[in-house]
């Protein structure tokens, strides 16, 4: 128990740390923290060019959509940097149980996507001119935690590509392109087209990015929690999901000697 | 001269043909502002103001151009780091400006896969069909605008010769140039201090130019414009690769090691 807590959460900390690409302020500055105003920045204006929908609307659902950086990009690394620096045959090789393994590693991006939505969201409203509800503010929190954990969740699946395909950046930007239209962040998801809404429902970010907008309004805590339990269970299946298919790959990676194609 | 042109062809040919191999630069360049363009075609569609469709779609088009530009050309020389020929290339009799704005210019023209399926993900998906009022001015204003953001990631390029993540900053200058160059939104809905910053950007009357050969305007005002700062990117860029050039030799950091 006490070994499977160790690998949990220090092995968690040590392999994002092992990430210092992703720490140093060269590359943090601009992709965590300059992008996500600017990609706010440009969705209130077409949003506003296109008469659509108000401020708050933007910049919530472009600040929670951004958690899926860290948590795509990030878990994606862990597996894709461990092959570059050729340590992935010795983690797969050790006796670690796997489910600390690999889901301790999805610890600290839930933490650093949580980071990156909250800054984005607190200094976008600032910019942009939107205003919350004191009241609302722990709730939102709490809803763009959800959305950081559930996005994890589909990192971890993303993750798990990266034990079968080299391109992870490729396939983290598609999924990130993929979130941004379907997820209702800038076209409520009821004005999609019909056949994009029952993707979007499946999808992580919908329900936490919903909850967190009713909040914005005026909303009840117990008026969003369905929302936001949906988002968690979302989260779950994606992790669940994401574990199977490291499962697998692992498996296959050892049957057809694939572990080191770089 | 004509070993000025010949390094710039070749390099040009031989960049597009490296570039077009990538997963990263061919398959990610052409879907990556396919995504962006969808999703302000269906904001448009859904919203008050469908006219502007078409509007979008020709900006949305050149948007791939510098999504195409803007990390590449940040990391070029990174790239030529890694790969261990930067100090050959610097060392080469060629000056070094010949050798780099052919690789801009080559990502640039990247972008060129990207703005024709925009454009036609434009018309298949959504029916925004595009008439062009002087096709002789579109065919001049698209190489134009692709030569000048080309020239913008040259001088991107070697302004960040010390930054070893560049990437990072091509990366986050992504959407400010989308943004302030009018690419999506009319300039008249930014606050007036932001306009002088988007009238020193040559995509701003490139995009400008594109639109009026498209729409029907006079193109050839924006046209020129875009050509001249795009030739003054080039000159500076030029002039600042000699600094940076003969500060990386005295101070024998060009490996930045």
């Amino acid at each position: 128990m006490t070994y499977g807590l160790r690998v949990f959460f220090v092995g968690g900390l040590t392999s994002y740390r092992a990430l210092f690409n992703w720490l140093s302020p060269w590359i943090l500055v601009p992709s965590f923290l300059v992008a996500p105003l600017f990609q706010i920045l440009l969705f209130t204006y077409v949003g506003r060019a296109a008469g659509l929908e108000s401020d708050e609307f933007y910049v919530i659902g472009n600040a929670i959509q951004y958690a899926a950086i860290p948590c795509l990009f990030a878990m994606g690394n862990t597996i894709g940097g461990e092959r570059w620096q050729q340590t992935l045959p010795l983690i797969l090789g050790s006796p670690a149980p796997r489910i600390p393994l690999f889901v301790g590693r999805a610890l600290p991006v839930v933490v650093n996507g949580f980071v990156v939505a909250a800054f984005a969201l607190v200094v976008g409203s600032v910019i942009i001119g939107v205003r919350v509800p004191l009241g609302a503010v722990a709730p939102i929190a709490l809803a763009t935690a959800v959305s950081a954990l559930s996005c994890t969740g589909l990192g971890l699946v993303n993750a798990a590509f990266g034990l079968r395909v080299r391109e992870v950046a490729v396939l983290s930007n598609v999924i990130f392109g993929v979130l941004l239209i379907f997820c209702g962040v800038n076209v409520a998801v009821a004005d999609l087209p019909g056949w994009m809404q029952p993707i979007s429902n499946g999808l992580p970010l919908t329900h936490g990015i919903g909850a967190a907008r009713r909040l914005a309004d005026g909303a009840a805590f117990s008026g969003v929690a369905g929302l936001l339990g949906v988002e968690l269970a979302i989260g779950a299946v994606y992790m669940a999901l994401g574990y199977g298919l490291l499962r697998f790959f692992e498996t296959m990676s050892r049957r057809h000697a694939t572990l080191e194609r770089a | 001269m004509r070993h000025a042109l010949r390094m710039l062809g070749y390099g040009w040919a031989l960049n597009f043909k490296i570039l077009s191999r990538s997963a990263f630069d061919g398959f990610l360049g052409v879907l990556w502002p396919l995504f962006f363009a969808t999703i302000a075609f269906l904001m448009f569609r859904t919203g008050a103001n469908p006219s502007a469709l078409l509007y979008t779609s020709l900006g949305a088009s050149v948007m791939g151009v510098w999504s195409s530009t803007s990390v590449a050309a940040s990391s070029a020389i990174q790239r030529e780091r890694w790969q261990g020929t930067l100090e050959l290339l610097a060392a080469s009799p060629t000056h070094f400006s010949l050798i780099l704005m052919p690789i801009t210019l080559a990502m640039s023209t990247i972008g060129i896969y990207s703005m024709t399926a925009t454009l036609l993900w434009g018309r298949l998906a959504f029916g925004i069909s595009l008439h062009i009022r002087h096709p002789v001015l579109f065919a001049l204003a698209v190489p134009v605008t692709i030569v000048s953001i080309g020239m913008v990631g040259f001088l991107l390029s070697v302004t960040v010769v010390r930054y070893r993540t560049a990437w990072a900053l091509g990366n986050a200058l992504e959407y400010p140039v989308w943004l302030v160059c009018g690419f999506l939104v009319p300039l008249s809905l930014f606050p007036e201090w932001v306009r002088p910053i988007s009238w020193a950007l040559a995509p701003t009357w490139g995009i400008r130019a594109i639109r009026e050969a498209a729409l029907g305007g006079s193109a050839l005002p924006d046209l020129l414009v875009c050509a001249a700062i795009g030739l003054g990117y080039a000159v500076a860029g030029m002039l600042l690769v000699d600094t940076v050039l003969r500060s990386a030799r005295s101070r024998a950091s060009l490996s930045l090691t």
